[in-house]
């Protein structure tokens, strides 16, 4: 069948078949992002002693499509000072990196959509390029709260990208490539053998800045609704503040893939006995969510000068003596720990 | 000093962060307290004052005599009465309103009455679909009373001993 459509469609068939790929990606990727905001109500709520929202078809499964449906109504507002142009890219530039990240992410040994060799560097590019989503919604929305909202957020992604950067590069280090499929495949033989022993301080710090990363509690001061009401995206409506909304969720869902693939060995499979395969993956993307959703129902907000503090003085610090140790002890006969 | 390295140490592992996420940890197993509310419902005490209702006497006269006592009671000002003489020589309202957007829900008006005609019912899960729609005026007020004369006298007879 395959064969045929190939003939069929001549030089385009590469174009086509790409795109089949990323609706493969995205399509899975956005109804879990729908259902990550479920079950992000759900656990807070049970963590709360409550039971979350449970109206909207049986245990609420409804919900996310019950939101989505209220969003695409809406009327998207676009204050009069705003600046159309860019008020109306800044989702789209939220979201687009989210999406596009996703590219080189191994889901099997031969499930990726482009195995470039630069890879991690691919990623690191990709998730920088989000903070100017937020920078430039909260420009042009032309709103003091806003503003206050994506000077915070810039500040705070800058910071954290450069302890997220270094916990990388002490993953790159052991695995000698920055290729994601061959960092996941220097990581098999089971659950001791992934990247979080060797390198424990650098996937606690991975895994943090990723929440400070994605603008999380306890690092959601970019939102910070008790203090400058919703931060950047205080002046969206309906569908565009949707799209930041799953543009968020998504980066959720990305980094913690990434954290997956680096120190948890993707999708290789914990013990011998079990095969591998794209489920141990998602089984870890998810475990991983928990903890997100865990984080916000456990932790109050970060004091700004407090995140501040955290990101400069105490994870920058931290990872470089980390690698430094790294590199020293892969100097020593006990390098093999390291690799 | 060896204090302040066993902090930096603790601090360092976390130990902090990880007690509070295993008391959240904890109670995400924990039985949910949700009140599952138009199915289930909270015990309700019989002194709540909720929605306004004025009493008939058994044999179906209305105990109102237009005292204007809770009128003149009630610190919000949410009740108006007038009335006159009827043909039998006693004195009955003609318009008894209560704005229940004024209402404060004090009880001073139940308290104040004195042949316990305006009374304060369980019920608190009623709205209005236009406004105007919580102005409750007489036959409103006595129509509540009838539907729920069962549930206030038992309430009143409950919370008799203590008045």
């Amino acid at each position: 069948m395959m064969e045929t459509l190939q003939n069929l469609l001549g030089p385009a068939w590469p174009v086509v078949w790409t795109l089949v790929k990323i609706i493969a990606i995205v399509l899975p990727l956005m109804g879990g992002v729908a259902y990550l905001t479920l079950a992000e109500r759900k656990v807070i709520g049970f963590m709360q002693v409550r039971i979350g929202p449970n109206r909207v078809g049986y245990y609420g499964l409804l919900q996310p499509l019950a939101d989505g449906i209220k969003l695409l109504m809406k009327e998207i507002i676009i204050p009069s000072a705003a600046n159309r142009t860019l008020f109306l890219l800044g989702p789209v530039l939220a979201i687009a990196p989210a999406l596009a990240a996703w590219a080189v992410v191994p889901f099997d040994l031969t499930l990726v959509l482009a195995d470039i060799d630069a890879g991690l560097l691919y990623i690191l590019a990709m998730t920088s390029v989000a903070v100017y989503g937020v920078i430039i919604a909260g420009w042009a929305s032309n709103s003091k709260y806003a503003f206050l909202g994506s000077l915070r957020s810039a500040a705070q992604i800058v910071s954290y990208e450069i302890a997220m950067g270094f916990a990388l590069v002490g993953v790159l280090m052991s695995a000698n490539s920055l290729n994601l499929g061959k960092i996941v495949l220097a990581q098999s033989g089971g659950i001791l053998q992934w990247y979080w022993l060797p390198l424990f301080p650098l996937f606690i710090v991975y895994f943090i800045s990723a929440v400070a990363e994605t603008n999380r509690a306890p690092f959601d001061v970019a939102e910070g609704e008790s203090e400058i009401v919703a931060g950047f995206h205080v002046e969206y409506s309906g569908m565009a503040f949707a799209v930041f909304f799953l543009a968020e969720y998504a980066n959720m869902f990305l980094v913690a893939a990434l954290a997956a693939l680096m120190f948890l060995g993707g999708w290789l499979s914990p013990v011998a006995f079990l095969p591998d395969g794209i489920w141990w993956l998602i089984i870890k993307v998810f475990a991983l969510l928990f903890i997100f959703l865990w984080f916000r129902a456990t932790f109050p907000r970060y004091r700004y000068d407090q995140i501040m503090r955290l990101g400069w003085k105490v994870f920058i610090p931290v990872t470089l003596v980390w690698i430094l140790f790294v590199g020293g002890m892969m100097q020593t006969r006990w390098a093999y720990l390291f690799h | 000093m060896i204090t302040k390295i066993r902090e930096l140490f603790a601090s360092f592992m976390l130990l902090e962060l990880v007690k509070g996420m295993a008391l959240t940890g904890r109670y995400f197993f924990a039985r949910k307290v949700t009140v599952q509310f138009p199915e289930e419902r909270t015990p309700i005490s019989p002194r709540f004052r909720g929605l306004h209702a004025l009493r008939r006497y058994p044999n179906g006269e209305e105990r109102c005599i237009a005292c204007k006592l809770c009128e003149a009671v009630c610190p919000a000002m949410a009740i108006t009465i007038e009335s006159e003489q009827r043909e039998d020589n006693t004195r009955r309202t003609t318009r008894y309103d209560i704005d229940l957007t004024k209402c404060i829900f004090c009880g001073f008006c139940e308290e104040s009455c004195p042949v316990d005609s305006i009374v304060e019912t369980r019920i608190f899960d009623y709205h209005g679909e236009k406004r105007g729609d919580l102005t409750y005026t007489k036959p409103m007020l006595l129509a509540v009373g009838d539907k729920y004369e069962a549930q206030i006298a038992a309430d009143r007879a409950q919370d008799a001993k203590y008045r």
